[in-house]
């Protein structure tokens, strides 16, 4: 288990007077402070982790935010953003003396404006709210995390959410023209707008990603785009690791972006097929999801060339959606790929590493090997076209010694993935789960320097202090007299 | 005379760094120079350049990755993707001509200042294309964020923070790009004719339809008359690209013209006379040509009419509009009351602007950039001293006193 900061002991003890302060500034429903309600507050999508916080405030406008944060930061209090807590990486996890700022009620559309293509959205909109307010018309918000069901903007802006479609639209951080940002001080910057490239430090990329360290985003502009044609998909099926990867190589060789490009391997496959009966080949070693936008003439041409190509790797199936319905079944066994292993696995940690797709069979095959020494069996999933590899690690969360073994093997990973030329987190964030792990990749001199960004804007810590760097005092700004 | 240093890899640009920290030697920063006339003259007893810091360190076509030193040319890189048909997906622009600088521009140059062509509209800015850098603080440390993978989001983006930043945080040392195949064939419906509004209502249409616009573009009559691809038109051009494979452009095309039908009669360049009219978007070359002052401004693409004619209105300016109509490209006398004129009507529009060129005089007593509300202004000075507590790298580029 990772070590969670200790509590601020006089935090605790003015438990009630903060709560009472709370209270003076948001609607009698907008704080919790009850035991039993504050349970479901207490974990994310990172349920191995759980921690009641000291108390939850529901505000429901920017003004409410700004007082609440203004407020906590005069009190010493540690402060946990919170979306809709879908978090993988333990991003929402309270502490037993902070304040978590649910941002559910901020969930209303201010703006669409087709002209210029942007839609301004409050941060407790949901990620396929967007894209539903706008289909009618045509259009739609591009990332599309697993979670787009429940995950909030303000979540995925805060981890720099991805998707399926990363490698032809790319990630939130691509997607955004500005946030309404809510400092720890409460006061409240308008960041970017409606155009393009604001001039200045582009502090939206920064606060993209940024885990909550910096403020609270209440609310986003969002840059929506019009829907292709149409997109079609394909399955192919390899007889090992080595050729599906090599496969994927040709076709970005050849000069295709297909819009989403899934690898899944033959643990991902049995696990997906037994849940979704998607038809996929029970005998591969590894399959290729490929999917292409346009017409349906555009369509036919480029999945004729892709078919070409993957021929050239001894394909076992070869598989080319006929309709919108068999694109649709081709991906239900993907995006129901936690679900299905849910099913033959009581629990799972669902990793996020990304390595250089080259070395895809190599990485591979080491997990192989670590599985089989520590008697835990994965199935891995991977953004083929961008790197990104999601290995489900599946244990049992009764036995303290499968969850601590999960872990470990785990962390193993993620060191390959740096040793290979990646990185810890391509998508879920560092949260708290790779918090520790965060020296892999980086030196003291360039977590030091993160770390002072972090101070510039959070002077005290308190913004979420649990999680993205190990726990350190706050560096000094100026180095150590020589 | 400032005395100037270049040096002749990361370790040595690390002691230069340190050795002026420790000091307090002010630098200017900078790669071949090429863009020193852009924002704030900066005052510096030292010149610090990356230019002999060259050299593509890492190609990986089939993963869409490439590195290189931060003093490699942008051409030579461009020169080398090419040859295995790939691109750099923002188009960065060549100013060359619009500053009358000598330097081939490097690619520290473009990532410094986030320089992006017409392409930006649908494919993002060179800050998104960033996927890592190495890079040296003002203390002297050598900092590095992001890595060779497409996908990154451990830690806090420096990538970004650098990218734009313009030598004031941090010397790029070397940086790692996405690139992207080049499309086969590239093609534009040219709607001639339409007054600006009109103009800016097509590109929006046009970037609203389903048929992936990668270039929007509105040319007035004597701007296009600047353009030999266009000239020959004589008539303010509305102009809408298209790069795909050869089949997807002559269809995409031809749908654009359809759909596109209520704004008059359509021409179709080809490829070559696409590829040469889009490059006088990217440089700005209908701009170049005189001594005055130019200004870039950002706003909401509908604003870009607005923008232009307030600005014609207050001064003798010569523009025209890329990006669906919100970057107005603008040319005018290098005065404080144009300047105002400019600032007055970018704000107007709900956007930001740039003095992208202009005598050394207006660029030192003018915000070249939008200040900031005094809340960000405090974390710039913080985020600075982060990075370069003595403030000793491009002191006074962007701001004056950060």
């Amino acid at each position: 288990m990772i070590a969670q900061p200790e509590p601020k002991r006089d935090v605790l003890a003015r438990r009630d007077a903060i709560v009472a302060g709370l209270r003076a500034l948001l609607p009698e429903t907008g704080v919790i402070a009850e035991p039993l309600r504050l349970k479901p507050y207490e974990t994310d999508g990172l349920a191995a982790y759980r921690q009641v916080p000291l108390a939850v405030v529901l505000p429901e406008t920017t003004e409410q935010v700004a007082a609440v944060l203004a407020f906590l930061s005069r009190e010493g209090v540690r402060v946990v953003p919170r979306g809709a807590g879908t978090s993988l990486s333990g991003g929402a996890l309270p502490m037993a003396d902070a304040v978590v700022v649910g941002m559910m009620r901020m969930n209303r559309i201010l703006d669409i404006d087709y002209a210029n293509r942007f839609s301004v959205v409050q941060a407790g909109v949901t990620n396929i709210g967007i894209t539903q307010a706008v289909s009618g018309d045509g259009f739609f918000y591009a990332p599309d995390p697993s979670s787009q069901l429940a995950c909030m903007i303000g979540g995925n802006v805060g981890m720099n959410s991805g998707g399926a479609h990363c490698l032809r639209y790319g990630v939130t951080a691509n997607n955004l023209l500005g946030v309404k940002l809510v400092t720890i001080q409460g006061e409240v910057i308008d960041i970017g707008g409606e155009h393009l490239d604001a001039a200045g430090y582009d502090w939206l990329g920064l606060i993209t990603g940024s885990e909550g360290q910096l403020g609270i985003v209440t609310e986003v502009t969002v840059r929506i785009l019009r829907s292709p044609e149409g997109a079609r998909a394909m399955l192919a099926a390899f007889r090992a690791n080595e050729v599906a990867g090599q496969c994927v190589d040709a076709i970005i060789g050849s000069g295709i972006i297909p819009v989403a490009l899934e690898f899944m391997d033959r643990p991902a496959i049995h696990a997906c097929e037994a849940f979704a009966h998607a038809g996929y080949p029970l005998d591969a070693e590894a399959m290729l999801i490929i999917e292409v936008e346009g017409s349906v003439a555009e369509q036919d041409f480029l999945l004729d060339r892709i078919k070409d190509i993957c021929g050239r790797f001894d394909p076992i199936s070869l598989k080319v959606s006929q309709s919108a319905e068999e694109s649709l079944a081709i991906w239900k066994g993907r995006k129901g790929a936690f679900g299905a292993v849910g099913r033959i696995s009581p629990d799972y940690l669902c990793m996020d590493g990304t390595i250089p797709t080259s070395r895809l069979p190599e990485v591979l095959r080491r997990i192989g090997e670590m599985s089989a020494a520590c008697g835990l069996q994965v199935a891995n999933i991977f953004h083929a076209g961008d790197g990104n590899l999601h290995p489900l690690i599946m244990f049992d969360a009764n036995d303290a010694s499968s969850f601590a073994k999960a872990e470990k093997f785990g962390a193993d990973i993620l060191r390959l993935c740096v040793e290979v030329g990646g990185c810890l987190t391509g998508e879920h964030g560092v949260g708290v789960e790779k918090r520790d792990l965060m020296p892999v990749q980086f030196t003291d001199i360039e977590l030091d320097q993160q770390r002072r960004i972090k101070s510039a804007f959070d002077p005290e810590w308190l913004l979420n202090p649990n999680k993205v760097f190990p726990l350190l005092p706050p560096p000094p700004a100026l180095p150590k007299a020589a | 005379m400032t005395e100037a240093l270049a040096p002749a890899d990361e370790a040595d640009l690390i002691r230069a760094v340190a050795a002026a920290y420790e000091a307090g030697t002010l630098l200017e920063v900078l790669g071949s120079g090429s863009k020193r006339g852009l924002l704030r003259p900066v005052q510096a007893a030292r010149s610090l350049s990356t230019k002999a810091l060259t050299g593509i360190s890492f190609y990986s076509p089939q993963e869409l990755v490439l590195s290189a030193h931060a003093g490699t040319p942008v051409a030579e890189i461009e020169a080398t993707v090419a040859g295995r048909g790939q691109q750099l997906t923002s188009e960065p622009p060549d100013f060359s001509a619009l500053l009358g600088s000598q330097g081939a521009q490097t690619l520290g140059g473009v990532v410094g200042a986030n320089l992006s062509g017409p392409r930006r509209v649908a494919w993002g800015a060179t800050r998104d294309h960033v996927l890592g850098v190495r890079a040296v603080n003002g203390r002297g440390e050598l900092v590095r964020s992001g890595g060779r993978v497409l996908k990154n989001v451990t830690g806090l983006d420096i990538c970004k923070l650098l990218t734009g930043s313009h030598g004031t945080l941090a010397v790029l040392s070397e940086i790692t790009l996405k690139v992207l195949p080049t499309p086969e064939r590239c093609g534009t419906v040219v709607l001639p004719g339409l007054a600006p509004e009109q103009g800016v209502a097509a590109l929006a249409a046009a970037l609203g339809s389903p048929y992936g616009v990668s270039g929007a573009a509105y040319l007035p009559a004597e701007a296009a008359a600047l353009v030999p691809a266009l000239a020959w038109l004589g008539a303010p051009v509305a102009l809408l690209r298209i790069e795909d494979f050869s089949q997807s452009v002559a269809y995409r095309t031809d749908k654009l013209r359809m759909e596109l039908a209520g704004f008059g009669r359509a021409e179709l360049l080809d490829d070559a006379a696409s590829r040469a009219a889009w490059a006088a978007v990217r440089d700005a070359t209908p701009l170049a040509g005189d001594t005055g002052a130019i200004w870039r401004v950002s706003v909401r693409p509908s604003s870009g009419p607005s923008v232009a004619a307030a600005v014609a209105q207050a001064f003798a300016a010569r523009w025209f509009l890329d990006w669906g109509g919100g970057l107005v490209w603008i040319a005018g006398p290098a005065t404080d009351a144009a300047h105002a004129a400019v600032m007055a009507a970018a704000k107007a529009g709900g956007g930001t602007w740039m003095l992208l060129r202009g005598p050394e005089g207006l660029r030192a007593s003018v915000p070249v950039i939008p200040p900031e509300p005094a809340a960000l202004a405090r974390i710039t000075a913080s985020v600075k001293a982060a990075f370069d507590p003595k403030g000793i790298l491009n002191p006074g580029r962007m701001y004056a006193g950060v």
